[in-house]
């Protein structure tokens, strides 16, 4: 087996994720390398979801039984849990929501609804960039169509990098808010947004950061990151679906309106009028996700034992692997960055002429789990003049063997089409 | 899934290229991004040509190939049929067994009987046969056709006026 400095002891890792066990299509071990689209959960997670369904179940806030008050207390628990997670200076930044999407939504909408002077409004400036995910363009792109605003975007290099070069003609003092994603979710990029905040901070714009593709995989210091907010979610990391996470500076979301209204985000009610309860309850109505929330503080938990440093060396190394493997592929090419530096471990490609869902489907029928399409990064295949990619990303629990098996499927699919 | 007659229809495409035609229309299939360029001739009733230009995976290229060898030189009516069948077989999410009579009908369209077990490919084996129907439906009804009025009231009142 190919042993590589820096991998964390997948064969103690694995033991804790049992869907790694199973075997599809006749007695193919599964090989899941579509990470950057969900992870995998491990049994801690899995345990403290049905422990929390068995044992404590109840609705949040205001319970005077025990249930109430043990549901409250794990659901506050997990903010805590994610608020030391993320480095944040208090709890009350760390607002839960459904997803990341759900999150960055959140942040237009603050910023549609507000008064001066955050107020996205008629002759001001939205800046996101060309390798966005979908959930990073499109809420801008209505805020920006409601509003009047205009928006605009960095480009991309041909090595699958941001184009910082007219940086200070993008970013302007018109600007309001610049959103960027701190890792591609297709190309597996990883940003220089210092240097963008740096610009930001200039002309008194909000950075927005989008960490979905970064949470999961390395130290997320939201202090250390310094923008005004910060969005992930939660089934990316070990966590369950349904739930996502918006980080935001206490001053914002003082001052910034409500998004959606509803129970639990009230100060007091009459029939004319509301007060708004502080953050981050002002910006979570309804219910909310408490099984997940749950689930997610054990999924941090889960991953800060094994330590985020740890795994993102173990990543490194199998993407300094992966990428050399790949390349030993005739007529493969690496859309994004094709070296292992300032990269995550989600690779993106080509094979020759062979369509991505004929890739998938082969690479399906030997055990081999990827994705194939745009990946909600439509602009970015634009770009690059290709209809779609073949995504590899990988995990805590991926393995050199698994490189190995994606590399061997793939001689495999060039042989099958040729 | 993927038939030997599959891939041999990819590698090597029945009446490839655009020719002539009394009707074009394109098609984008935006799961996957898979278009297609299909033109349709007529002689009366019988179908003179169909050709076709696009890209895209092995199935829906290979499904544009098995159509051409399929209809051209059929009646619209037999056509039409053949149709009909190909796309029940293809919606039938595996559970249909081709027999002998579907067999007869379909001839090689028959291999794609595997890809109707994945939802997600099922729309890619019927590109070029949604193309068809409605370059068909355009080609004789002209300007009145659209896009969506395509049931089989459009075709029958289509066939009615060139009788």
């Amino acid at each position: 087996m190919t042993q590589l400095p820096g991998l964390l002891d997948t064969e103690a890792i694995r033991k804790d994720f049992p869907i790694l066990e199973r075997q599809v299509h006749d007695g193919h071990r599964l090989v899941y390398l579509d990470n950057a689209a969900t992870s995998q959960k491990p049994t801690q997670v899995l345990d403290a979801l049905a422990d929390y369904y068995e044992k404590h179940n109840a609705n949040v806030h205001r319970g005077v039984h025990v249930l109430a008050e043990e549901a409250t207390a794990l659901y506050e628990g997990a903010r805590d849990k994610v608020a030391a997670f993320i480095n944040a200076p208090s709890r009350d930044e760390v607002i839960f929501t459904k997803n990341a999407s759900e999150s960055l939504n959140l942040v237009a909408n603050m910023l549609g609804w507000a008064d001066e002077p955050y107020r996205v409004e008629r002759d001001t400036e939205i800046v996101i960039t060309e390798m966005e995910h979908h959930s990073n363009i499109v809420p801008w792109q209505l805020l920006s169509q409601r509003t009047g605003a205009k928006l605009k975007w960095f480009g991309l290099t041909d090595e699958g990098r941001l184009d910082l070069a007219g940086i200070e003609e993008l970013i302007t003092e018109q600007t309001k808010v610049v959103a960027l994603t701190l890792v591609s979710n297709i190309m597996g990029t990883f940003n220089p947004v210092e240097d963008i905040v740096r610009r930001a901070q200039e002309v008194g714009a909000l950075v927005v950061v989008d960490a979905s593709q970064a949470a999961p995989h390395m130290v997320l210091d939201v202090q250390a990151l310094q923008a005004d907010f910060v969005a992930f979610t939660g089934h990316k990391m070990c966590g369950p679906t349904g739930i996502g996470v918006l980080w935001g500076r206490q001053e914002l979301l003082n001052d910034l309106p409500p998004f959606l209204g509803g129970g639990e985000m009230i100060e007091t009610v009459t029939m004319h009028s509301s007060t708004y309860a502080p953050a981050p309850h002002k910006f979570e109505a309804g219910t909310p996700p408490v099984a997940q929330a749950v689930g997610l503080g054990a999924a941090v938990d889960y991953l800060s034992a094994i330590g985020m440093d740890r795994i993102h060396q173990h990543e490194q190394a199998l993407t300094q692997y992966a990428v050399r493997r790949l390349g030993e592929i005739p007529d493969l090419r690496i859309i994004g960055p094709a070296t292992a530096e300032d990269r995550g471990a989600t690779i993106s490609f080509t094979l020759g002429d062979i369509h991505p869902h004929d890739v998938g489907q082969v690479l399906d029928e030997q055990g081999i789990a990827v994705r194939v399409g745009h990946h909600c990064a439509r602009p970015v295949c634009l770009r690059y003049g290709i209809p779609a990619t073949t995504r590899a990303s990988f995990y805590l629990y991926s393995t050199p063997a698994e490189v190995d098996a994606l590399a061997d499927g793939l001689e495999h699919v060039r042989n099958f089409f040729a | 899934m993927y038939q030997e007659v599959i891939l041999d229809h990819y590698k090597n495409p029945h009446g490839r290229g655009l020719r002539d035609g009394d009707a074009e229309v394109h098609h984008v299939n935006p799961t996957c991004g898979d278009e297609i360029t299909l033109r349709v001739r007529y002689d009366g009733d019988r179908i003179e040509d169909v050709s076709y230009d696009g890209q895209g995976c092995s199935i829906s290229q290979a499904s544009a190939s098995v159509l051409n060898e399929l209809l051209v030189g059929k009646e619209l009516s037999e056509a039409r049929s053949i149709q009909e069948k190909f796309l029940e077989l293809m919606q039938s999410r595996g559970q249909l067994e081709p027999d002998e009579h579907m067999e007869d009908l379909l001839e090689d369209a028959v291999a794609f009987a595997g890809v109707s077990k994945y939802p997600a490919r099922v729309k890619c084996a019927l590109l070029s046969w949604m193309a068809w129907k409605d370059a068909t439906a355009k080609a004789f009804s002209g300007e009145e056709a659209t896009a969506q009025a395509l049931g089989t009231t459009e075709a029958d009142s289509a066939k009615e006026k060139t009788a």
